[in-house]
């Protein structure tokens, strides 16, 4: 969707900001959060697609006075209510309520260093859409505007590019952030020049490179 | 005026962040009687993150590359098995891609839709690298906002800015500073700044 999160290009944000000697949590409720947003994933099912869609759906003006904490927060809370893990109006849950099926025991402490070393990449063995693309090939993004999670950045959309990796095959936001499968397919590095995106007054020294889904692209020309 | 309008809006942000607090304790509360978290498998996942994996990591990896052509070939063919050689590696890094600054190219790293950033290596994200600011501009004026960081570049170099879109994570490689031919590997590490790594300043 084109929410609040699509970022790159929006003027007006002012200088960046930074902390000196910052540290890496702010307030012990924060270390609590992303504390949470680590350990269950082992135990209920959602994956960092679904933190991002419930992330992408809080409203404009929230998401952008929000700390960013507080945004997970309101992700994870919203992804426990839909898997009927906590009641919908309230924490006070109902003995009624049932859990989803899938739903595991929590991860214990002494399984997290090995958990973390071993990673959880969304890497899939075989793509179930065609390969249609190579390193070189000219490609435009479509012009396309869904409602619901994607992985496309609006300033790249209709805009022409050049492959210059192929990662292999992924399972897709697109279709995982809806619960409608993996729908695995290709990835690539695409690059783009600064003025095919920002017009002819951009810096001509610089690129911007963008990974995309096989289906989010159509072959221009081959390399 | 502006002084109360100031010290208003303090105390705002102080009752947000102690409702914040309450609401995330009431939660882990729910999910540990549920099972469903185990607090002390919370501790070790933040105690991990704040003491462990950090941009000294990422250090490492830079130094031993400068220091080791067959160990930097291998980084920037397969990121992934070469810094498990360093006993790096795992989440948010599974598919770490490492980027070569060099004379001519000059690299800087983004998620504009999210915080994506190369975990094992850097840690987490500072909260500039999350910011609006950062996330909106520099895509789009990249030599504006290395300026800000301080780092002036030539004006044809040329910047290749990789915004991580996908499940790809970036770290760059610097270039190795002029005159630390006789430095040992741990003296090297010690250059090696997060900043550096992320590509918003040179060495």
């Amino acid at each position: 969707m084109n929410g609040p999160h699509d970022l790159g290009g929006r003027d007006g944000f002012g200088p960046i900001v930074r902390e000196k000697d910052e540290p890496v949590f702010h307030a012990e409720w924060e270390k609590r959060m992303f504390g949470i947003a680590a350990t269950l994933p082992f135990s209920v099912p959602f994956a960092d697609d679904h933190l991002r869609r419930e992330i992408e759906r809080i409203p404009p003006a929230d998401y952008l006075n929000a700390s960013y904490y507080e945004l997970w927060y309101k992700s994870i809370t919203s992804i426990l209510r839909e898997r009927n893990v906590i009641a919908p109006d309230d924490f006070d849950t109902p003995k009624t309520l049932t859990l989803h099926p899938l739903c595991q025991a929590a991860i214990r402490p002494e399984a997290v260093a090995a958990a973390v070393f071993a990673g959880a990449s969304t890497r899939a063995g075989q793509a179930v859409i065609p390969q249609t693309l190579a390193v070189g090939d000219k490609v435009r993004v479509l012009n396309n505007h869904p409602l619901h999670h994607t992985r496309v950045p609006q300033y790249i959309r209709g805009r022409t590019g050049r492959v210059i990796a192929d990662h292999g095959v992924f399972n897709f936001p697109d279709t995982n952030s809806q619960d409608r499968g993996d729908c695995p397919q290709h990835c690539y590095t695409v690059e783009f020049e600064s003025t095919e995106v920002w017009g002819d007054q951009a810096d001509k020294t610089v690129t911007v490179t963008v990974d995309l889904w096989e289906s989010y692209m159509q072959r221009v020309s081959k390399n | 005026m502006e002084k109360i309008a100031a010290m208003h809006e303090h105390r705002i942000h102080d009752h947000e962040e102690a409702s914040l607090s309450l609401r995330v304790k009431a939660l882990e509360q729910i999910l540990v009687a549920k099972g469903l978290v185990d607090p002390d498998a919370l501790d070790a996942f933040v105690e991990l993150f704040e003491n462990k994996i950090g941009p000294r990591n990422g250090a490492a990896v830079v130094a031993r590359a400068w220091v080791d052509p067959a160990f930097k070939a291998r980084l920037l063919n397969d990121g992934p098995s070469a810094i498990a050689e360093l006993g790096y590696g795992g989440l948010q890094g599974e598919n770490l891609v490492i980027l070569e600054n060099t004379p001519q190219t000059h690299n800087v790293i983004v998620c504009t839709l999210c915080s994506c950033y190369p975990w094992p290596v850097l840690g987490l994200p500072p909260r500039w690298y999350k910011s609006a600011p950062y996330r909106s501009r520099v895509v789009k004026e990249p030599r504006k906002v290395l300026a800000e960081f301080g780092t002036n570049l030539d004006a044809d170099k040329k910047i290749r800015v990789w915004d991580s879109s996908a499940e790809i994570r970036y770290m760059v490689l610097p270039e190795r500073p002029a005159d630390t031919d006789t430095m040992s590997e741990d003296r090297l590490a010690a250059l090696v700044t997060r900043d550096g790594m992320i590509g918003v300043t040179i060495l």
